[in-house]
């Protein structure tokens, strides 16, 4: 386990009440890299990355056992303000979820509860994040309309651009391109390693051909358990598990 | 074949008799009205009815101006707005959004109960305890008056008010409060900023429903809001709303003569003004709706 991870999970188990969701999950991420969680729907994806900005807190009944650290520091300690940990670890979801605001005001919407007020700040930091999400040039001449007349890839790439006004340390993805068409999809998919020079990125993907081509490392994660988790071509090429490769090969699944 | 196809139409039919049978009943409903209300308007121009300042039926000559009724209708509404729309919405937010399970079970049916009480228990109520309390507190002559009749009033829209409000917060998708809470928004900032706003349309078709309902109630105005047809100068005077007006004096006035016209006419005049309510609410529900598929 090394130390330098910036995030990283130690005998994580998850639950849903009595319901056993996530097994002793041990992984780390380290910093600046890509990281796809794959794995048959159902086996825990999305459950194991919403304890990573402790989203399962606002579902009655779940719990989280073992440790879930921040650059070394537990998230779930009864000191942590878990709107700070939020703050560091971003999300986008599966479905593009733009606020019913103007597109200006949605990316702002995240600044602005930080209390940041200065119109002439606010408004470069709001571009810069719609150049850093690669939407600014389709958008720039529309901030005062709202996000939900764009197409849905462009909606999402908003969303991207509204979690990363806020500067996070840390970038969870969501599936984020499973509602997306191909053209859509590729622009999320260029997006995501352009963007993996500044930020820590774990993203959830059913695709296959998605987390090959986007991720650095490569989880995979089965009936709540994590399976085998490492270099994406070697997960690719050369599993060491037998269950893996039936999976990657489209045995099951 | 034949046959279920003949049994097939003959309840389409049968249903189609049925779903009418409303617009029938309401269609004559509003033609009695007219045919009731408007020979009124051969005595009095419909200028000075609706601004006349005064209501005296039964002097000699009579008076029909129903400016004071309409003041009194309209003032009792809104200062029931001013206690009922804060009261409905918020206990709608904290119902929707921060109670936890086991409250939320006992709240949510403890305001739709709310709702059935009788409107006459309501007002007997403002009578024998609201009033005397009124009066006492404020030093006043009479606790039967506007503060009173809107006090009432806002107990019986803030079931309406809270419910509908509450189905709309409830219709705001779950991603938006997740993406709110997902970038470090406390939760009171993804009620205030997010769930409120995008629930604005269906908050404010519960406000005008709320309303609607208001000023078409009857009972409760007849037994607290005092009876005065003058203008109120202050929410501690007596005032007559239209629907108490029709109730009191419908009784007593002859059968087709300028009076019984004269009250049918104010009838057409509450019926315009709930009308208008309830379009506006289906406006914005429409709007709303649109907005929603969009958003898909």
């Amino acid at each position: 386990m090394s130390t330098s991870a910036k995030m990283e999970t130690r005998n994580m188990s998850f639950y849903y009440g009595e319901s056993k969701a996530l097994e002793n999950i041990s992984i780390a991420f380290q910093a600046c890299r890509v990281t796809s969680l794959i794995g048959p729907s159902g086996c825990g994806k999305s459950t194991f990355l919403r304890t990573l900005n402790r989203m399962n807190d606002i579902i009655a009944g779940t719990r989280v056992e073992g440790e879930v650290l921040l650059d070394g520091r537990s998230i779930y300690d009864a000191d942590v303000d878990v709107v700070d940990i939020r703050r560091r670890v971003g999300m986008v979801f599966q479905k593009p979820n733009p606020f019913p605001k103007t597109i200006f005001n949605d990316v702002a919407y995240g600044l602005r509860i930080r209390g940041l007020r200065n119109r002439t700040e606010l408004y470069d930091r709001v571009e810069a994040s719609l150049k850093a999400a690669a939407i600014w040039d389709e958008v720039k001449d529309r901030l005062n309309e709202s996000a939900l007349g764009l197409s849905g890839g462009q909606q999402q790439r908003v969303c991207i651009a509204r979690a990363l006004a806020v500067e996070p340390e840390v970038l969870l993805m969501d599936e984020p391109a499973s509602a997306l068409d191909p053209i859509a999809t590729q622009k999320i998919e260029e997006l995501i390693r352009a963007l993996r020079d500044r930020y820590t990125i774990i993203i959830v993907t059913h695709n296959m051909q998605q987390a090959a081509r986007i991720s650095d490392e490569t989880a995979f994660l089965y009936m709540g358990k994590l399976v085998e988790v490492g270099k994406t071509d070697m997960i690719f090429t050369k599993p060491s598990c037998r269950r893996t490769e039936d999976y990657i090969t489209g045995r099951f699944g | 074949m034949n046959a279920s196809t003949t049994k097939e139409t003959a309840i389409k039919t049968g249903f189609l008799v049925v779903a009418l049978a409303s617009i029938v009943i309401l269609a004559m409903i509003v033609v009695f009205l007219f045919r009731e209300g408007l020979p009124i308007f051969r005595k009095v121009s419909v200028r000075d009815f609706l601004l006349g300042r005064y209501w005296y039926p039964t002097a000699d000559p009579p008076d029909f101006g129903i400016f004071p009724l309409i003041v009194g209708s309209v003032v009792v509404t809104l200062l029931s707005c001013v206690i009922a729309v804060p009261l409905g919405v918020l206990s709608a937010v904290y119902v929707s959004e921060i109670a936890g399970s086991r409250m939320k079970e006992i709240l949510k049916p403890a305001i739709e109960l709310l709702a059935s009480l009788p409107s006459v228990v309501i007002g007997f109520f403002g009578m024998v305890v609201v009033a005397p309390t009124l009066q006492e507190w404020f030093d006043i002559p009479t606790g039967l008056n506007v503060l009173n009749a809107s006090i009432m009033l806002a107990l019986m829209a803030i079931p309406t008010i809270s419910s509908i409000s509450e189905d709309a917060l409830h219709g705001v998708r779950r991603e938006l409060r997740e993406a709110s809470l997902a970038l470090g928004a406390t939760r009171w900032e993804t009620i205030s900023r997010v769930m409120i706003p995008a629930a604005l349309s269906g908050l404010s078709t519960a406000v005008i429903l709320g309303m609607s309902r208001a000023i078409g109630e009857t009972m409760v105005v007849l037994m607290v809001a005092g009876g005065a047809a003058a203008i109120p100068e202050s929410i501690f005077d007596a005032c007559r709303p239209m629907p108490a007006s029709i109730a009191a004096e419908m009784a007593e006035a002859p059968f087709r003569g300028d009076h019984y016209h004269a009250l049918f006419a104010t009838g057409v005049v509450l019926f315009m003004m709930t009308l208008a309510f309830n379009l506006v609410a289906d406006m914005i529900a429409a709007k709303y709706k649109q907005v929603g598929t969009a958003t898909l």
